[in-house]
């Protein structure tokens, strides 16, 4: 854990700021820009942020790294099931004007939906690759069969 | 003046890629890199395409530069030397001949002008898109719905199938990563049996 006063306070106090601007990407993607993809990044950044300043250990309390494998995962189902969903009710796959009986609506709602689903896996998949990386350093120091060469260590 | 300003942001990007190939110190690549990606951003802002800036804001400038100091963590943080004095020569020709071949393609007479309305992009399905998405989405039926980003519409409804592809990348890129690192776990599973044979493992 980092020392710096400022630092701790001022990433406590981002934190709740940026998922909140993740969500408000997120969901107004409609009408602004913005959309899945970049708010499953800034959402991402809220949990990288603290991991930088409060430690790994701490990050990995936040958001556990179980949670965040399974969201890898959910949010591919949700874009693929809503496709399921649409042929299920009688369209073509990922046709979203079958959702709603008011074709417009369903559109909507289909974006809604499959925009949700990609900010979830980018989110996720962010989280993940980030404690990946984050944390090889210590599984490589704990493992006695990897040796960190001295060149390494340097790094 | 737009002019003025996207000569001087092309001008600064061609610097920065210039002092990015000159440097061996990694960390001043790994910043240079967030800086170019913050450049391309304000480009694609003066190019109208504010979806891709931020994109390329958030994904370029900000999550791939702590990325990269993450791998830098675990790798050297100075490039190895060059052994042969001219090996870049070679490239750098080739940089050159592809980059004139490409320049002298745009003189050519029948290329549409930039950002023209007679561009191949504007007369084929784009009109159709950017007339539908304020009436209706993809149903011959005339809707109230008013959905004003183009781009997400195009994105996630016109170009589904697309957008579900790429997802999948980035969940392979995912899964990828956690079969190569581990997933983050293994130490924290290694962490707690520690902690109950010690009874504490860190603070």
């Amino acid at each position: 854990m980092i020392q710096h006063v400022v630092l701790r306070i001022i990433a406590k106090l981002l934190a709740p700021f940026i998922l909140l601007f993740a969500f408000y990407v997120q969901f107004h993607g409609d009408f602004g820009p913005g959309g899945g993809f970049q708010a499953g990044v800034i959402f991402a950044t809220a949990f990288i942020l603290y991991a930088l300043i409060y430690g790994l250990e701490n990050a990995r309390e936040a958001a556990p790294p179980v949670a965040a494998q399974i969201g890898v995962a959910l949010g591919v189902l949700i874009y693929a099931g809503t496709g399921v969903v649409t042929m299920l009710l009688g369209g073509t796959f990922l046709d979203y004007s079958v959702l709603s009986a008011n074709a417009g609506d369903g559109q909507h709602y289909g974006i809604l939906i499959v925009e949700f689903g990609v900010g979830v896996t980018v989110s996720a998949v962010m989280i993940t690759v980030f404690f990946a990386f984050a944390g090889r350093r210590g599984v490589l120091e704990e493992r006695e069969d990897v040796v960190p060469t001295e060149e390494k260590m340097d790094g | 003046m737009i002019v003025a300003t996207n000569l001087a942001l092309l001008a600064f990007l061609v610097i920065t890629a210039c002092a990015i190939a000159r440097m061996r110190n990694l960390f001043v690549v790994t910043m240079l890199s967030g800086i170019y990606s913050l450049l391309s951003a304000t480009v694609f802002v003066l190019l109208d395409a504010v979806d891709v800036a931020f994109t390329e804001a958030a994904v370029g400038a900000g999550i791939t530069t702590v990325l990269l100091l993450g791998a830098l963590l675990l790798s050297n943080s100075e490039a190895r030397p060059r052994k042969h004095r001219f090996a870049h020569y070679g490239p750098l020709l080739l940089v050159i001949l592809m980059g004139s071949a490409l320049i002298y393609a745009t003189l050519d007479p029948r290329m549409p002008k930039f950002g023209g309305a007679q561009a191949p992009a504007h007369t084929r399905v784009a009109p159709e898109y950017l007339r539908d998405t304020v009436r209706q989405v993809g149903r011959s039926k005339p809707t109230p719905v008013h959905i004003p980003n183009v781009v997400t519409t195009t994105l996630a409804s016109y170009r589904g199938f697309d957008t579900l592809g790429e997802v999948v990348v980035i969940f392979t890129a995912g899964v990828a990563v956690m079969i190569l690192l581990g997933g983050g776990t293994y130490r924290q599973r290694r962490r707690r049996g520690k902690a109950s044979e010690a009874g504490k493992a860190d603070g």
